[in-house]
């Protein structure tokens, strides 16, 4: 009985601590939310209250949604985000397969290469991106930012998942080329869905930055059609008036698709770590 | 006919000679052995013969054929892995057939072999299960039953029974047995199990740090070793070595008999199995020597003994380890 109690006041306790921490992580989502449903007035005079009947209002939101492309730039957002997603963990999962599966000349040497990048912020070349982009007529597409985000997101990617790559049993993969498989099908069919929880990791890690991203939306595709949801956004804060309910509103819905595919892949995380195939 | 010849076969990765101047035939329909320490390169010599590494010298010929250059899954082999290593997306039958699917097989073909291996390896009611449900021996009957559907002209096994406990081992080791009775198919078995050598073998090949020790039937290699490693290896308890001035006199755990007179030593600890009574005891050189009794022995812990045993049983080694 007495370690029955142990047991419950230390699971309450871990409890206390993780609720704690989430309530201090959310908090800020919080603030958003509630003040993006608040008169003007009210989010400054009590930021932390809840909306009543009298602070109550839609306002924020039909400013958001009657106010430029807002559908257009969450698409573009979306698109961009996914896309490159996408190509980062295709690429990197397949340069990582590669590093850790054929011995070759300048094995290692390529992979320090790849590296590099982790270290070298992709910002310092943005002039010279920017004429790259002009020349090829890139500028003012959705696919110059794919480029540029997958070009960002790639070394990350590839250190992490080649060192996933090397914990992937070599008798799974000689037993797929025993039976005749080709390369691409051990590595899609075989190799890819163990690496599921390495690949919801880097997806996490480069979904944000890409989302959020201002720099290279406004640098390289400013135009209306192709602006994302965060440079959309900008359109409320002035220089000298800022439509705060418009803002948070924008911010507000701005979280849904995030929480979306942070569900998605943490999922893919769970499912990952429970599949335990091989042994 | 043959079913493989190595002919000088050289493995090295970077600077470092893995695999020295392989040379082994295997006869059709023989089962045959790679024993040897870990590290010794037997897992590397299967790979050569499988395909999955390049041999960097000499020559593997599979059946009539010369398969360097031929890839694995076209050399007519069949491979057991260690770790299993079935495919975690695919149910039991689709373990099985899927090598048949890449040739090309017709399906009812297919559906034919699976159901006949399946019946042989008491996998029948699994057939729609993923591998991820069923119990590390089951998992590795149907890595065994994927190897038997190809009907290769060669099975390799890596260490196939390592995974398993000790009585799932000896059930396993037996099916094996019985499976190469039935099919008559050559075979090449690695482990570093000497039990398991001498039980399944009908020719054992010691290796020794990428060479060759010594080749032969199981009590051939027991009998009559070539050299102190293989008289060590093989032998449970191992051979007991004693010094002899500049050589090393060998003699097995049951040659030794308890006596009036001769060799002085003490008992230091007993281990009773029931059937059999081991007995490890230090002689008066200061030397640790094992004594097999058969049946219960009432030898005690602290005892004083002497100990003796028929010279024809002994083996003498020279510095280097030969057998002189
Ligand atoms: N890909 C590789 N690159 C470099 N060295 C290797 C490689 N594969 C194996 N080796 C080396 O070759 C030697 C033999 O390895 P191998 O796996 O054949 O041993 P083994 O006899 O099967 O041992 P075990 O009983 O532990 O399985 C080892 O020293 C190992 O370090
Ligand atoms: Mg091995």
């Amino acid at each position: 009985m007495n370690s029955a109690r142990t047991a419950l006041s230390r699971k309450i306790a871990v409890h206390a601590v993780l609720i704690t921490y989430v309530v201090i992580a959310l908090f800020p989502v919080f603030v958003i939310l509630i003040n993006s449903f608040k008169t003007r007035r009210a989010i400054f005079r009590e930021p932390l209250a809840l909306p009543n009947a009298d602070s109550f209002t839609w306002e924020g939101y039909q400013t958001v949604l009657n106010q430029g492309d807002f559908l257009q730039y969450f698409q573009n957002s979306f698109v961009v985000t996914v896309v490159s997603l996408f190509f980062i963990l295709l690429f990197g999962a397949m340069a990582a397969f590669a590093l850790a599966e054929y011995r070759f000349k300048g094995n290692t040497v390529m992979g320090l290469y790849l590296a590099l990048g982790i270290m070298i912020p992709i910002r310092i070349g943005t002039v010279a991106i920017l004429d790259l982009m002009v020349q090829t007529g890139l500028v003012n597409t959705l696919m110059a930012l794919i480029l540029v985000y997958t070009a960002q997101g790639l070394p990350l990617a590839v250190f992490i998942l080649s060192e996933f790559m090397q914990q992937v049993s070599d008798d799974l993969k000689n037993a797929g080329r025993i039976d005749g498989l080709n390369e691409y099908t051990i590595f899609f069919k075989l190799v890819l869905p163990l690496m599921r929880p390495a690949m919801a990791t880097v997806a996490v890690f480069n979904m944000i930055p890409i989302w959020n991203d201002l720099w290279f939306p406004l640098i390289l595709a400013p135009a209306e059609s192709v602006k994302t949801l965060t440079l959309g956004s900008q359109v409320f804060i002035g220089q000298y008036v800022t439509n705060w309910n418009a803002v948070l509103a924008a911010l507000g819905l701005a979280i849904i698709p995030v929480i979306i595919l942070y569900t998605l892949f943490s999922r893919q995380l769970i499912r990952g770590i429970t599949s335990g195939a091989v042994k | 006919m043959t079913a493989l010849i190595l002919d000088n076969v050289c493995k090295s990765f970077g600077e470092v000679e893995v695999l020295k101047n392989i040379n082994l035939t295997v006869e059709d329909g023989e089962f045959v052995v790679f024993v040897g320490p870990s590290g010794c390169g037997k897992s590397t010599l299967l790979r050569v013969i499988a395909g999955l590494e390049d041999a960097t010298k000499g020559t593997v010929q599979i059946g009539e054929r010369m398969v360097n250059a031929i890839p694995p899954a076209k050399r007519g082999i069949a491979m057991v892995f260690q770790s299993y290593a079935l495919y975690p997306h695919l149910s039991v039958a689709g373990n099985m057939g899927l090598g048949l699917k890449q040739e090309k097989t017709p399906k009812d073909e297919i559906i034919k072999r699976v159901g006949e291996a399946a019946r042989m390896l008491s996998l029948t009611e699994y057939l729609d299960r993923r591998p991820s449900e069923l119990s590390g021996g089951q998992r590795q009957r149907v890595a065994i039953g994927r190897a038997i559907v190809r009907k290769p002209d060669l099975f390799l096994f890596d260490e196939p029974l390592s995974n398993l406990d000790a009585a799932l081992r000896m059930n396993t080791r037996i099916e094996i047995a019985n499976l190469h009775r039935q099919l008559a198919a050559s075979m090449i078995y690695v482990t570093h199990d000497q039990t398991e050598a001498m039980t399944l073998a009908d020719k054992i090949v010691v290796l020794r740090d990428g060479q060759v020790e010594q080749v032969g039937a199981p009590m051939e290699l027991y009998n009559n070793p070539a050299n102190q490693f293989v008289a060590g290896f093989l032998g449970a308890p191992s051979m007991n070595f004693l010094r002899h001035g500049e050589n090393s006199l060998g003699i097995r755990p049951e040659h030794i008999q308890l006596a009036e007179t001769g060799l002085s030593a003490r008992v230091t600890h007993v281990e009773r199995l029931g059937g059999e009574t081991n007995a490890i005891l230090v002689t008066e050189h200061d030397e640790p020597i094992t004594v097999r009794f058969f049946g219960q022995h009432n030898i005690a812990v602290g005892e004083a003994v002497h100990l003796t045993w028929d010279a024809a049983n002994q083996f003498m080694f020279n510095a280097a380890g030969e057998r002189i």
